[in-house]
């Protein structure tokens, strides 16, 4: 039972990261119609915003401590955060430590302005192009960015820690009366899965109670009626994009705890997350949550070590064989509408 | 001639002449030059190009013709390179049954891939076929090891038992032949500071490319052929008017499988390993590319594509800070440095940047891929609005 | 027209020299018969460096390049020497190899078998190497060295760890200087006992693929020998890049160890999710909860952050050695580079000199002759202490390092402390060892 309760919450958390990409695919497929395989890559800029933050934040300026010697028996340098002679060293401190968090703010805007730049720059031009044609410039992007990323940043993961507040762990398993430890969840990714629910609700809750959502609602569902009723849909369609950015870009930033991002990360996540869409079925807003949680949890029990004993490899093809099976079973994904890329 | 009209037949014997001239065309600069950097005229990457081009042109069949994206093709290639090993491993290193076997093995696999696949249209049919890859990628990565070496991939050892072949003296490690000649066998011609090689695999590969080319063309040309791109311009309309056109695109989605077994049955027969990457979504990806870099739907497009991405792939690859520093050598301190820094980030480690823009600059600037790039320098000199299949479009497989 | 195998550069230089620059009559040359593939005519000897410079090695590929670069100077006699001051055979004179200048060639592996095979296949073919090195992944090392065997040139293999290499995939053409999972195991496990007590519950995360599996048995094996008890042992998907499903089970499995199989990014993931579950704060048997990393990488760890404070694991070699060939080498190196040098880069450059050393004492560029010259060779002086080269499978023997996460680091480079060096005598195996049974090396291949 307790097993089983863990590997459920275990699923949620996977699921909120793999519902947050696929939101933000959904999105721009939704409402332009463009394959943006570039999307993990706007994932992968997100984390290393957070990287960027906490290195702007840990700027130093070297100070020669005669005391100490380098490996190569040189006076060491000692490098001193500009921010310690900013704050003094304690509040500098706790500044450093909230650098993740504090990233959010920074990279709201960053991102809104990659996608506008995106969309207006690149993307525009392909609306009437096909979708192959989309793929290829967008996973042209897609390497071209992340190649930049490895220039400056180099291949190897780069740590990029929570908030001391939030390292360790919560210990369900003590609170539902179950013994202690047998249910335990880092804080962080508890966050996480809050920091998801609240994206999640936030853009469905703009789409479905404002009246810019209702247009583009109905531009998605109508792009030329809205058009003839003299509504400026390119500029919606715009916002939309650069909402769809800022959502793929949270969710990196918020994810660099979890796992120290690296240039690749976001190839690692962009197969899988156009399984997800398209298991949620292609234009479907709720059906990317939906085909998102429900992935992740079962990824989750597929990886229980009594799973892989009854079925040995079953951790590796779990995503894809249910994809296949809701695929031949639900023509459309679990919501998808008609007509929508089946061409 | 062959069945062909005047213009495809022009266009065959054009490709017949470039991948026999191969040799001299992709070694364009003397041995020793700073521009002997860019030739391309070794037997392994000129095995690769035709291979990959084979892969390439049966990819364009299915996507080409029919429409339908399939994003797992290079479980195909991989299936069929495993078949070959097993061939080679158990049979013979004679390169005949491997390659036969890779092709009807890949073929096999492709009928009940493309059968539950089809069902489906649109993106929903690229996610099952890139979910059929990425299971054969996983699982021969990991549980199916004993057959497929996992991550060490499989060569072949003198100590298989190769039941046709006599056994070999002890330490003479097996190599893959036909009848005798060997795959590696090379020949040199030295004109000045000039070095041609003629390598025996290299033309056995180039005579099943033009073999695969020829009944590229053929198909193209059938009704068969026309019926798949009917269903590329309305499946609807065609369902309506009684015809059944699963059985098409089925048939059409095996051929390519089997031109995958065969590319993959090649590199086997080239270069004797099989690693698992082979299937992993990006060799999946890359074919698409090639082809639409290239220019989807054309003939000679898809051997295009996969010509530039192999040479940028192991030409550029190469070049380092070093190679750059000979080269700008003869320029002021200052300016050479700068050319360095400038270039540096492009080649060698960064060679994946530069595939990048230029994915993006071709399918800015030419929609059509490397043929209409092709289409336009003709035009521009004033001859005839060349078509599709125009020789103009049909450069070096690898410039 | 006749085919046969000839070498390519040999032809060149030959034909170069003949025409002296006028155009000859074009003639056909099938035979260029210099005993050996790539035989270096002229006044110069390439060596063909094969590293991964794309995909998540890249770094790791990186510092393997900048060693070899400093190897190809020190070995044409610039720079200070570096190791070939403290090396215990004296063949090397600093006037490059037999008295050519080394050149080089650099090409990308990506860490594919694939991608690997023709880029080393280019530096044979087109370039004209005479011998092949780097890498960092097993499954590249044993697929580069099957190219090389086929060849016909030396194959010195970089970082790569899997008992395969030279065990059941050993060629005579390929060398290791790097260590491997059964050596890991030996060292690490009298060292956990020491640490952690003999009676311990341990619960394995390996890697789904060749190395994870030889490294977990190895793992197991000797601990188990110890006296600890294997609780449980779960495959992770080499993709995988968030480990909280296989961890989140661990403590209710009632595991009091967590041993992590897993390299590179897969290490710094998983070893990051397990001290984000707070597993170390726990006790599990009245115990303290521990985790261990069989193969620890420097370059990596760093990855993994503060993560890795406290956490044991075994490494080939690290700059905080205080030999004299270590100093030498992580001198020359940060004088040049400005940090400490990896483990990848020092195995690098001790292959890159003892190839040029045994060519030297053998007197030929021959593969033969190198790989006569290698077998059973006993050298010092190279910061791993004395060690030896057997020729019954072509793999070095020496001490291995068991390290630790350190609590304090001075300075980014300074992750990991040395905890014990434990003796070549305690890691070495019989060379038919059930962990390496099934290979064979079959005699070496000249080539031509």
């Amino acid at each position: 039972m307790d097993a089983i309760i863990l590997q459920i919450l275990n699923g949620l958390d996977k699921g909120s990261a793999y519902a947050l990409i696929a939101l933000g695919l959904t999105l721009i497929f939704g409402t332009l119609g463009v394959v943006n395989f570039a999307h993990g890559a706007l994932f992968m800029i997100g984390a290393f915003c957070a990287v960027t933050f906490s290195k702007f934040l840990t700027l130093s300026h070297t100070v020669i401590d005669e005391n100490k010697t380098d490996f190569l028996g040189n006076p060491a340098k000692i490098e001193v955060p500009y921010i310690y002679d900013l704050f003094g060293q304690a509040t500098g401190d706790a500044i450093i430590d909230w650098a993740v968090p504090l990233s959010l703010i920074v990279s709201i805007p960053v991102m809104v302005g990659i996608g506008f730049i995106m969309e207006r720059g690149l993307i525009k031009h392909f609306y009437k192009r096909p979708h192959a044609d989309q793929i290829l410039v967008t996973f042209g992007l897609a390497i071209v960015l992340q190649e930049v990323i490895k220039y400056y940043y180099g291949a190897n993961p780069i740590p990029t820690p929570a908030p001391d507040a939030f390292r360790g762990s919560f210990d369900f398993g003590a609170m539902m009366g179950f013994d202690p430890n047998t249910i335990i969840y880092p804080y962080w990714r508890l966050v996480y899965f809050a920091f998801a629910a609240v994206i999640i609700g936030a853009v469905f809750a703009f789409l479905q109670f404002t009246t810019f959502g209702m247009v583009v609602r109905a531009g998605m569902a109508d792009r030329e009626t809205v058009g003839l009723l003299g509504i400026n849909i390119d500029k919606r369609f715009t916002i939309m994009f650069g909402i769809a950015a800022a959502v793929a870009g949270l969710a990196g930033v918020m994810y660099a705890p979890i796992n120290s991002p690296n240039y690749h990360m976001g190839m690692d996540f962009l197969v899988l997350s156009f399984v997800v869409v398209v298991v949620g079925g292609m234009g479907s807003l709720p059906g990317a949550v939906l085909a998102g949680f429900l992935l992740g949890i079962l990824e989750s029990f597929a990886s229980m070590a009594v799973v892989l004993e009854l079925i040995p490899g079953i951790n590796q093809v779990i995503i894809y064989l249910v994809a296949i099976i809701i695929l031949l079973t639900r023509p459309r994904g679990l919501m998808g509408r008609k007509g929508v890329m089946e061409e | 001639m062959l069945g062909l009209n005047k213009k495809d037949f022009g266009l065959l014997i054009i490709v017949a002449i470039l991948t026999m001239a191969a040799p001299f065309i992709l070694n364009p600069f003397p041995e020793g030059s700073a521009m002997a950097q860019f030739n391309a005229g070794y037997p392994d990457l000129m095995q690769r190009l035709v291979i990959f081009g084979i892969f390439a042109i049966g990819f364009n069949i299915l996507f080409g013709l029919t429409g339908y994206l399939s994003f797992g093709h290079a479980a195909f290639l991989g299936v069929g390179s495993y078949a070959a090993i097993w061939m080679m491993k158990l049979l013979t290193m004679n390169v005949i049954p491997a390659i036969v076997v890779s092709i009807v093995i890949a073929g096999l696999f492709a009928l009940l891939v493309g059968w539950i696949s089809l069902r489906r249209s649109g993106i929903y049919f690229s996610i099952l076929t890139l979910a059929f890859a990425q299971m054969s990628y996983a699982l021969a990565y990991s549980v199916l090891t004993p057959i497929t070496g996992g991550e060490t991939g499989l060569q072949p050892k003198y100590t298989d038992p190769r039941i046709l072949d006599g056994a070999l003296e002890a330490g003479q490690s097996p190599r893959a032949n036909l009848f005798g000649l060997d795959m590696r066998a090379s020949s040199e011609l030295v004109m000045g500071n000039w070095v041609f090689t003629f390598n025996a695999g290299y033309y056995i590969a180039a005579i099943v490319m033009l073999i695969a080319f020829y009944m590229s063309i053929r198909i193209f040309r059938s009704p068969f052929g026309m019926m798949l791109r009917a269903v590329k311009s309305n499946q609807q309309r065609m369902n309506y008017t009684g015809l059944n056109s699963k059985p098409y695109t089925l048939a059409a989605f095996v051929i390519s499988g089997m031109y995958a077994g065969l590319a993959g049955g090649l590199l086997v027969a080239m270069d004797t390993q099989v690693g698992a990457e082979r299937m992993f979504w990006t060799a999946s990806g890359e074919v698409v590319l090639m082809t639409i870099l290239g220019g989807a739907g054309t003939l000679i497009g898809p051997v295009l594509g996969a010509g530039l991405i192999k040479y940028m792939e192991n030409i550029v690859s190469k070049i380092n800070k070093g190679v750059l520093e000979q080269w700008f050598a003869f320029m002021p301190d200052g300016i050479e440095d700068l050319l360095v820094t400038m270039i540096y980030p492009f080649v060698g480690k960064g060679w994946h940047l530069t595939l990048g823009i230029i994915f993006m600059l071709v399918v800015i600037f030419l929609p059509g891929g490397l043929v209409e790039g092709g289409q336009r320098i003709g035009r521009l000199f004033g001859r005839k609005k060349p078509s599709d299949s125009s020789p103009d479009g049909s450069k070096t497989p690898a410039e | 027209m006749s085919f046969s195998k000839l070498t390519r550069r040999g032809l060149m230089k030959t034909g170069a020299a003949a025409s002296a620059g006028l155009t000859l009559p074009t003639y056909l040359r099938a035979d260029g018969h210099s005993g050996f593939t790539n035989a270096p005519t002229g006044s110069t000897v390439t060596l063909g460096f094969n590293v991964p410079q794309s995909g998540p090695y890249a770094d790791e590929g990186a510092d393997e390049l900048r060693a070899y670069e400093l190897a190809v100077e020190h070995l044409n006699g610039g720079g200070d020497g570096g190791l070939m001051n403290t090396f215990s055979s004296k063949a090397l004179q600093g006037n490059g190899i037999l008295g050519k200048k080394v050149e080089y060639v650099t090409g990308d592996t990506q860490t594919k078998s694939d991608a690997a095979r023709a880029s080393a296949k280019s530096m044979i073919e087109k370039d004209g190497a005479v011998m092949i090195t780097g890498g960092s992944s097993s499954g590249v090392a044993v697929a580069v060295q099957a190219l090389c065997q086929e060849a016909g040139v030396i194959f010195m293999a970089g970082l790569t760890h899997s008992n395969d290499t030279t065990g059941k995939d050993k060629r005579a053409n390929g060398f290791r200087h790097f260590f491997n999972s059964y050596m890991s195991g030996a060292a690490l496990a009298p060292v956990l006992a020491n640490a952690y007590g003999t009676d311990r519950k341990a619960y394995h995360l390996t890697a789904d693929y060749n190395w994870g599996y030889t490294t977990e048995e190895a793992v197991r094996s000797s601990t188990e020998a110890m006296g600890w008890e294997t609780v449980n042992a779960v495959k992770t998907p080499l993709t995988q890049t968030d480990f909280s499903a296989y961890i989140a089970p661990v403590l209710q499995s009632g595991a009091d160890t967590l041993v992590l199989n897993h390299y590179g990014g897969n290490m710094v993931n998983s070893l990051t999710n397990a001290v984000q579950f707070g597993l170390r704060d726990k006790q599990v048997n009245g115990k303290d909860f521990q985790i261990v990393v069989p193969l620890y990488s420097r370059l990596m760890a760093k990855g993994a952050g503060a993560n890795v404070k406290g956490i044991f694991g075994s490494t080939n070699w690290h700059w905080s050695l205080t030999d004299e060939g270590s100093k030498a080498f992580v001198k020359s190196f940060g004088t040049k580079y400005g940090f400490p040098p990896s483990q990848a880069a020092h195995t690098c450059y001790v292959q890159a000199l003892l190839y040029a050393d045994a060519v030297e004492r053998a007197g030929s560029f021959n593969p033969c002759a190198v790989v006569e010259a290698l077998e059973d060779f006993e050298f010092d002086g190279m910061g791993n202490g004395p060690t030896l080269y057997r020729g019954a499978d072509h793999q070095c023997f020496k001490d291995v390092l068991v390290v630790k996460g350190k609590e304090n680091p001075e300075s980014e480079f300074d992750l990991l402390e040395i905890v014990e060096v434990t003796p070549v005598e305690q890691v070495t195996y019989d060379p038919d060892h059930p962990q390496m049974a099934g290979g064979s090396l079959g005699t070496c291949n000249p080539g031509a």
